[in-house]
C-alpha cells in the first residue's frame, strides 16, 4: 500500500515538474476548461438567442451590445460562436471515442495473437491510409447520406489506423511481458488477460494519441460542415459559420468568418497542446 | 549491382498492387453504399422504370456481389468511370478536364513549402534554441492548428480587401484575359509557352493567396520532420568523426548531415501530399478554383454520387502513385534500402 503511494506521490511530482517546466501546458489545461465549461453550459450563458434572427440589425460591426457583431441575418455572431462549441466537440469527442475503442480492439487483437488477424488488421488500416484522408470522409458520408451522424463515423473511420496501430505496436511489446504469463498461470483467458492486464497499460500512450488526434478531428469535422456536408443551417457550428461568412470577406464584414474562425483554430491548438503536454508527461523520452 | 536495383524497384511495384487492389475495393464498397436502390441513383431523378431497369443491367445490380465487382473492375479498366449527372459527360472527362487546375496548385503550394521548411529546419536543427528554432517551433504549432479554409480567408481578407494587392479570390485567371491556349493545362506555363507575360503574371497572381494557405499548412510537418531528422544526424557517430577530422561546418552541413537527413523528409512529403488533396477541396472552394476539389463539392450538393466516387477513387490512386514514386526514389537513391531487404 505504501509503494503505491510512493508510486503515486511520484507521478504527482513528475507532473508537478512538468507543468512547472512548460508553462505553455498550463495555459493549454485552462484552455481546455474553458472550452469543456462553454461545451457543457453554453446554452445557458449566451446573451442571446443563437438562433434569433433580427432584419433590422443585420451586419453590424462589433460594439458593446454584440461583442463580435451580428450576422446577415440579424443573429448575435457571439452567441453562436459559443453555441456551437458543444455540436463541434460533440462531433469530435464521439468520432474520437468511437475510433478509440474500435482501433485499440483491433489494434490489441492484431499485436497479441498476430498470425491471420495482425495480417487483415494490418491490410485494412493500410488500405484506409492509402486514401488522401480527408477525400475519404467526403466519400463516406457521400455514400451514407449527408448527416452529422455520418460525419461522425466518416471521421471515426479515417482516424481508426492511428490508434489501431499504436494499440497494435504497444500490445506487441507487452505479449509477453511477466504479468501476462502469470495472468496466463492462473488460468486466465486471452480476452480476460487482454481486457485485465495489457488494455490498461497500453492506456497512456492512448490517452496521448487522443489528445494529439482530438485537434485533428475537430479540424476534419469541421472541413466537412464548411464544404456543406453534415450540420444544417440554421445550426450554429463553427465550419459552417465561417462558410456562411465567406461570402461577406471580399466587402469587409470580417466578423462573421474571422470570429468562429478563430474560435476553431484556439480549440485545435488547445488540444495540440495538450497532447504534446501529455506526451511529455507519459514518454519523456520523446520531448523535443 | 544494376540488376538488384531493378529488381527491388520491381519489387515495390508489385507492392503497390494490394494498396490499388484494396483503394478500388473500397470504391466499390462506397458505391454501393447507397442508401436505397443504387440504380435509381445513378440513373437520375428523370428516370422512367425502363431506364432505371438498363442501368441496374449496366451496373449488374441484379447479379451476385462478386460478379457485380468484376464488371465495376473491367468497368474501371475501361475507363468507364460512370456518368456525372449533373452535367451530362463521362466523369473521367470532366476531372481529367480539371485535374490541371487542381495539380498547378497543389504543387506551387507544395513546391513554396518545401522551399521555406526544409531551409527553417535546417537552421532550427544547428542553431538549437536560438530564434530561428523558437520561429520554426511556433510556425510548426500554428501551421497543424489553423484550418486551411480559415487561414484563406484570413489572408483575402487582408491582402485583397485591406491592401488591394492581390486580385479578386474567384478562379485561376481574372476575366480581364483570356486563358492561354491549352497545351499542359497549367495556365503557368503554358502562357509562358505562348510567350504571353502579361497572362503569365496575371495567372501567377491569382495563384500566390491559395498557394500561400496551402504552404502555410504544408510547412509544418515538413519543417518538424526536417529539424527532427537533422538533430537526428547532427549528433550521429559519423558527424563528430567528420568534425574530428577537422572538415569544414559547410561540408559536414551540407554532404553529410543533410542528405542523411533528406530521406526521412522525402517520405514524410508522401503524407504532406495526401494532406494537401485534402486541403485542396477547402482552398479550392474559398478561392473558386475551378479545379477537381470545386467539381467534388458541386456534385456532393448535388448528390452526384458517380462523380464524388470518381474523385475519391482519383485522388486515392493518384496517391498511391505518389508514394509509389517516392518509394522508387528511395530505393534508387539510398544504399541502405539494399541492406533492408
Amino acid at each position: 500500500m505504501t509503494r503505491i503511494s510512493d508510486a503515486m506521490q511520484k507521478k504527482i511530482k513528475h507532473f508537478r515538474y512538468i507543468m512547472v517546466q512548460n508553462p505553455v501546458t498550463i495555459f493549454a489545461f485552462s484552455l481546455f476548461g474553458l472550452i469543456v465549461f462553454l461545451a457543457v453550459f453554453g446554452p445557458w450563458i449566451t446573451p442571446y438567442d443563437p438562433l434569433a434572427t433580427n432584419a433590422t440589425n443585420t451586419l453590424k460591426p462589433p460594439n458593446w451590445d454584440h461583442l463580435f457583431g451580428t450576422d446577415h441575418l440579424g443573429r448575435d455572431v457571439f452567441s453562436r460562436v459559443i453555441a456551437a462549441t458543444r455540436l463541434d466537440l460533440g462531433i469530435a469527442v464521439s468520432a474520437v471515442a468511437l475510433s478509440f475503442f474500435i482501433g485499440s480492439a483491433l489494434g490489441c487483437s492484431a499485436g497479441f495473437w498476430g498470425g491471420w488477424t495482425d495480417r487483415i488488421v494490418g491490410r485494412f488500416s493500410d488500405t484506409i491510409m492509402a486514401f488522401p484522408l480527408f477525400v475519404l470522409a467526403m466519400g463516406i458520408v457521400a455514400a451514407m447520406g449527408n448527416t452529422v451522424a455520418n460525419i461522425i463515423y466518416a471521421t471515426a473511420i479515417i482516424n481508426l489506423p492511428f490508434y489501431a496501430r499504436v494499440a497494435r505496436a504497444e500490445t506487441s511489446i507487452r505479449r509477453n511481458a511477466g504479468y501476462v504469463f502469470s495472468a496466463r498461470l492462473c488460468g486466465s483467458s486471452d480476452i480476460r488477460i487482454l481486457a485485465t492486464q495489457v488494455f490498461p497499460n497500453i492506456l497512456p500512450p492512448m490517452m496521448v494519441q487522443i489528445s494529439l488526434n482530438m485537434g485533428w478531428a475537430i479540424l476534419n469535422a469541421a472541413g466537412l460542415s464548411f464544404i456543406g456536408l453534415g450540420v444544417r443551417p440554421p445550426d450554429a457550428e463553427w465550419g459552417i459559420m465561417v462558410a456562411e461568412g465567406a461570402n461577406y470577406i471580399i466587402s469587409g464584414e470580417w466578423w462573421l468568418a474571422i470570429f468562429p474562425g478563430a474560435a476553431l483554430m484556439l480549440a485545435v491548438f488547445c488540444f495540440n497542446l495538450l497532447g504534446d503536454g501529455l506526451r511529455d508527461l507519459v514518454d519523456p523520452l520523446r520531448r523535443t | 549491382m544494376h540488376s538488384s536495383k531493378l529488381i527491388q524497384v520491381g519489387r515495390r511495384l508489385a507492392q503497390a498492387l494490394p494498396s490499388v487492389f484494396g483503394v478500388i475495393v473500397i470504391s466499390f464498397i462506397l458505391t454501393r453504399a447507397l442508401p436505397g436502390d443504387p440504380a435509381v441513383y445513378f440513373a437520375g431523378d428523370m428516370a422512367d422504370k425502363e431506364s432505371i431497369e438498363q442501368v441496374r443491367q449496366a451496373l449488374g445490380l441484379d447479379r451476385s456481389w462478386i460478379e457485380q465487382f468484376l464488371i465495376y473492375m473491367s468497368n474501371l479498366a475501361n475507363g468507364d468511370w460512370g456518368v456525372s449527372l449533373s452535367t451530362g459527360r463521362p466523369v473521367t472527362e470532366e476531372l481529367l478536364a480539371r485535374l490541371p487546375a487542381s495539380l498547378e496548385l497543389t504543387l506551387i503550394g507544395l513546391t513554396l513549402a518545401v522551399a521555406i521548411a526544409v531551409p527553417l529546419g535546417v537552421l532550427a536543427a544547428t542553431r538549437p534554441d536560438s530564434w530561428v528554432d523558437h520561429i520554426c517551433r511556433l510556425l510548426v504549432t500554428a501551421g497543424v492548428s489553423l484550418p486551411t479554409f480559415f487561414t484563406g480567408l484570413f489572408l483575402v481578407y487582408i491582402f485583397y480587401y485591406l491592401l488591394g494587392w492581390a486580385p479578386s479570390p474567384l478562379g485561376r485567371l481574372d476575366i480581364l484575359y483570356l486563358s492561354p491556349p491549352q497545351v499542359t493545362g497549367l495556365y503557368t506555363v503554358d502562357s509562358l509557352i505562348a510567350g504571353d507575360r502579361e497572362t503569365f503574371v496575371a495567372s501567377l497572381a491569382q495563384l500566390i493567396l491559395p498557394a500561400t494557405t496551402l504552404a502555410l499548412f504544408a510547412l509544418a510537418p515538413i519543417a518538424r520532420m526536417t529539424r527532427a531528422s537533422m538533430l537526428g544526424a547532427l549528433s550521429s557517430d559519423f558527424i563528430r568523426t567528420a568534425r574530428a577530422n577537422g572538415l569544414s561546418g559547410r561540408v559536414i552541413l551540407s554532404t553529410y548531415a543533410f542528405r542523411n537527413a533528406a530521406l526521412p523528409v522525402l517520405t514524410t512529403l508522401g503524407m504532406v501530399f495526401s494532406f494537401l488533396l485534402g486541403a485542396n477541396v477547402l482552398v479550392e472552394k474559398v478561392f473558386s478554383w475551378p479545379g477537381i476539389g470545386s467539381f467534388a463539392i458541386e456534385a456532393l450538393v448535388a448528390s452526384d454520387y458517380a462523380a464524388v466516387q470518381g474523385f475519391v477513387l482519383a485522388m486515392a490512386l493518384l496517391f498511391v502513385c505518389v508514394n509509389l514514386t517516392i518509394d522508387v526514389i528511395l530505393t534508387i537513391t539510398d544504399p541502405r534500402v539494399a541492406l533492408d531487404d
